[in-house]
């Protein structure tokens, strides 16, 4: 059997094998049908419903983004006056309060990754449905990435909620959670769960069955 | 194929792509990557695993430590404030966003901790040459706790606060925040030293 660049492969699921996904122990689809024989895992040739899965979390994520974005993450009440920050906005006021490496962190965790990894589940989604083989190691490099780096973005949450504990000081000022904090916090826990829903294999499975069509 | 006929011993098959492929004894250093995808498949692992049971140790002594002291606190005008990580999820909780306190809760807390008590237990299984009841299922846990185990993202976290709260206010980082950065290098050389399929081979042969 010849593969997408030629190399010659088997895949165990056509010779009746199936690899622990959590393990990697080896078992043939007869002898242990439902539980890894080592580690006690559900054996599956593949994820369960891996695609509409994701698909759902991540129509889900892509919802929340919007208020996400719109609304406060945090609402600050100082003698001053009231203010309220978007994800955004907390960006900017660092960027200008000189602290620029870390508004770049921040604009990288919060608003380029969230919005990197909808668009990138997307592209990974439709190119499994189009049984695409187009850039096929490039794309199980940008999921690898994906599951890496989809964490990160809690940042935000984690900030909000050391501001808001810490910023109690009665008359002078106090900080509240907006509700972007639980929007954003919803798209964080959703896209990882699309991520960790999708089967990298059906990239692979894709891009194979088009080759032998 | 002679794969087909080849002992399941001698195989490995990826879990990125589903190539089925030979498997060989690694030497020191060397890693063993899927010819079809590149996924890393085995790493040469030696006798690390021994080391994992003692930072694992060393982490709880760091993440009890952690969350018995503040993490930052504040001073404006002689006014002090301070916070621990379950004082900011009680907080969250009180101001009315519970679900927020909730994610905090459990990525910033349960998680991490769960992850030392299992990554303990399973260790001195092996240390104990004995299989402690229900080990499969805490190492399967293990597996599926470490996506969101993020004590490196709220240090992080906290780090980003002190900075945001410089310009107006005397920030002092406090024991909780070195005590987390401590958990946070010991559970990634207890992590770096841990894998499941490394994990077994060695309960098999133990």
């Amino acid at each position: 059997m010849s593969g997408i660049d030629g190399a010659q492969f088997l895949s165990a699921s056509s010779l009746g094998l199936l690899g622990c996904s959590v393990c990697g122990e080896l078992s043939r689809a007869l002898e242990c049908e439902c539980a890894c024989c080592r580690c006690g895992a559900p054996l599956q040739q593949r994820k369960r419903e891996s695609l509409s899965r994701s698909w759902a979390y991540l129509l889900a994520a892509a919802i929340m983004y919007i208020p996400a974005n719109l609304y406060p993450v945090l609402q600050s009440r100082t003698v001053a006056g009231d203010e309220s920050h978007t994800i955004m906005g907390g960006v900017v006021t660092l960027w200008r309060g000189g602290s620029w490496p870390l508004a770049l962190l921040v604009f990288f965790a919060s608003i380029v990754v969230p919005l990197l990894k909808l668009l990138a589940m997307t592209l990974l989604l439709a190119s499994v449905h189009a049984r695409s083989s187009w850039r096929l190691h490039e794309r199980a490099h940008l999921f690898r990435l994906l599951e890496f780096v989809g964490r990160w973005s809690m940042l935000d949450i984690f900030v909000v909620a050391i501001l808001v504990a810490l910023v109690r000081l009665r008359s002078l000022a106090t900080m509240d959670a907006g509700p972007a904090a639980l929007a954003f916090g919803a798209v964080v826990v959703l896209s990882m769960l699309a991520a960790q829903s999708f089967d990298v294999r059906l990239l692979w499975d894709a891009a194979g069955r088009n080759e032998h069509a | 194929m002679s794969l087909a006929r080849m002992p399941a011993s001698q195989l490995v098959v990826c879990r990125e792509c589903d190539a089925l492929q030979r498997v060989r004894s690694l030497s020191r250093g060397e890693l063993l990557a899927c010819f079809r995808c590149g996924a890393h498949l085995r790493e040469f692992r030696g006798e690390r695993l021994h080391r994992v049971l003692p930072l694992t140790l060393a982490a709880s002594v760091c993440f009890v430590l952690a969350n018995s002291w503040p993490i930052v606190a504040i001073e404006v005008a002689g006014n002090r404030a301070s916070t621990s990580l379950l004082g900011s999820i009680v907080e969250l909780y009180k101001q009315g966003v519970p679900g927020v306190a909730l994610i905090v809760l459990l990525t910033g807390f349960v998680a991490p901790a769960a992850q030392l008590v299992l990554l303990t237990y399973a260790l001195s299984s092996l240390a104990a040459r004995r299989r402690f009841p229900g080990i499969a299922t805490i190492v399967r846990l293990l597996q599926a706790l470490r996506p969101w185990s993020m004590a490196e993202v709220f240090m992080l976290g906290a780090l980003v606060s002190l900075v945001k709260l410089a310009g107006v206010a005397r920030v002092f980082p406090s024991i909780g925040l070195w005590s987390l950065f401590a958990v946070i290098v010991l559970t990634a050389a207890a992590q770096a030293a841990f894998d499941v399929p490394g994990y077994w081979e060695k309960a098999r042969t133990a």
